[in-house]
């Protein structure tokens, strides 16, 4: 409870973020927020930017190799309630997708990085396929794009330490996996709509 | 003591009017003004509403001024480095620039160790962020980079040290405890009267613009009249401020108004370079901080200097 209290506001004074929800209103349905990513302070990030009861339902996807290096940042992924996935073991009778599914039941939201990794430098790079085998189980599920501007220069890949400059955070309109949507258009479907958030 | 409660309450006389005349401003759709000019005008007034109420706190607690004042400059600074590109080069050298340099200068000031703090970004900061951006390896566009946050150190960091500074000025006619809240308070009233009757003057006279590209309501005539009229206001203040002569608070405020002009020009240019701020999404309000301050930034340490070369107490 002090923890998530304390390290909402450290987050919030480090990445300086001002939050806008663009054709979109926070809510305690279940949801995917899916966001670029280029820093490891985006999980806090996108997580503490959520009104607090909608938090308490939404659990982050995060890199189980990085989160379980060390005590810290081992009780930090506790505290808020990262699901931890293995990024080097993934295969098709043990899916990741089924373990999130399992996971979120049907109260819970996730929040995913598409992009696998973090991507250097401003840009956004191509997303990986979690996103639509995600929906394509559960296609029901509200998909919301988040775009981060800035939080490669505050800290960006390979620093341990951050600059405090100011940055962004929008939600943008939710979106769906038609049906029969094949998977690549898909993809450049929900890539297309984070970029687009940047200049609303 | 009286002179305290006088000094506050031509402030907030002075403030009123400003109000007043921003609101009627924004009433006027037939004078063809700038919407946009007007609007900054209300804010920088609601600012300096706010910033009188801190000052207010001055004349009790002058190192609470000297806080205010650093929270300011940190996010000013802020809000200067995310407009202006840096590279991953620069990483490092920005971390000590926001946690080392901008704490100590103001640190520095409220001990009022001004042999160091006169010296600590110009000399100290400025090669360690030069040899730091060396050190990181990335040579291009070297001068170009370390220039950008020398700059950026130098107007939101050091020269806005230079107005908590005058709390700790000593000058030669200084009488009671308060007489430096006082100096404070009078130049802050300075800049904002500076703002204000430039603006005014510009609407009035305006002919010649300055430079047509950054700021299409500054004018010659603006600027001009702006320096006059302050000076006019400064100087029926002389009873509050340690200068012995009418005449020296006039001239005084006439500084102040050029200075704080030259202020806001500068950065409007930087912020022309760099694209319309108001539109981007990082930077929250009218411009942010950086823009209400732009005027303070530029005629601190000059009035500093110049008070403390033609009043100051020599030390022996």
């Amino acid at each position: 409870m002090i923890t998530e209290t304390l390290l909402t506001w450290i987050a919030r004074f480090i990445s300086g973020a001002s939050v806008r929800w663009v054709d979109s209103h926070p809510d305690t349905c279940q949801r995917v927020y899916f966001a670029n990513h280029t820093s490891h302070l985006d999980v806090v990030l996108v997580w503490s930017a959520l009104p607090t009861e909608v938090r308490r339902l939404t659990r982050p996807i995060a890199a189980k190799d990085y989160w379980e290096g060390g005590a810290i940042r081992r009780h930090l992924a506790k505290v808020f309630n990262a699901m931890l996935i293995d990024r080097t073991k993934i295969k098709v009778h043990q899916s990741p997708i089924d373990l999130m599914l399992r996971e979120i039941g049907d109260t819970h939201s996730l929040i995913l990085f598409p992009e696998g990794g973090r991507t250097e430098g401003g840009g956004i790079g191509e997303f990986k396929s979690g996103l639509y085998y995600l929906s394509k189980k559960r296609p029901e599920l509200e998909l919301i794009p988040v775009h981060i501007n800035n939080m490669n220069r505050i800290l960006p890949r390979g620093e341990f330490l951050p600059v405090p400059l100011l940055s962004s955070l929008t939600f943008g309109p939710p979106m769906w996996l038609e049906a029969g949507e094949p998977k690549t258009e898909f993809l450049a479907r929900a890539r297309e709509a984070v970029v687009s958030l940047k200049d609303r | 003591m009286i002179k305290n409660w006088a000094l506050l309450g031509v402030a907030l006389i002075l403030l009123s009017i400003a109000t007043f005349v921003g609101r009627w401003l924004k009433r006027q759709t037939s004078l063809g003004l700038d919407e946009r000019s007007v609007n900054s005008f209300n804010s920088r007034v609601h600012a300096w509403w706010f910033s009188s109420v801190v000052l207010g706190i001055a004349f009790f607690q002058p190192n609470l001024t000297v806080l205010f004042f650093g929270l300011l400059s940190f996010w000013a600074l802020r809000e200067f480095i995310t407009l202006t590109p840096t590279s991953m080069g620069d990483h490092r050298a920005l971390f000590w620039v926001f946690f080392f340099f901008t704490p100590m200068q103001f640190v520095l000031v409220a001990f009022d160790y001004y042999a160091f703090y006169s010296i600590l970004i110009p000399v100290y900061a400025f090669l360690f962020i030069a040899a730091r951006v060396a050190i990181s390896g990335d040579y291009q566009h070297f001068l170009e980079r370390v220039a950008k946050i020398q700059f950026g150190l130098l107007v939101c960091v050091y020269c806005l040290s230079f107005a908590p500074a005058l709390l700790f000025l000593k000058c030669k006619n200084m009488d009671g405890d308060d007489a430096n809240a006082r100096l404070l308070f009078f130049f802050v009233t300075m800049v904002l009267f500076a703002e204000l009757l430039q603006f005014i003057c510009g609407r009035l006279f305006g002919k010649h613009v300055i430079a047509e590209s950054i700021d299409t309501s500054r004018t010659w005539e603006g600027v001009l009249g702006g320096v006059v009229s302050t000076a006019l206001v400064g100087l029926s203040l002389y009873w509050a401020t340690p200068f012995p002569h009418w005449w020296q608070a006039g001239a005084m405020s006439a500084i102040i108004a050029a200075m704080a002009s030259a202020g806001a020009l500068t950065l409007a240019a930087i912020k022309r370079d760099r694209g319309e701020v108001t539109t981007g999404t990082l930077i929250e309000g009218h411009g942010g901080v950086l823009s209400r301050i732009d005027a303070i930034c530029f005629a601190a340490p000059v009035f500093y200097h110049v008070t403390q070369y033609f009043f100051g107490v020599v030390a022996s």
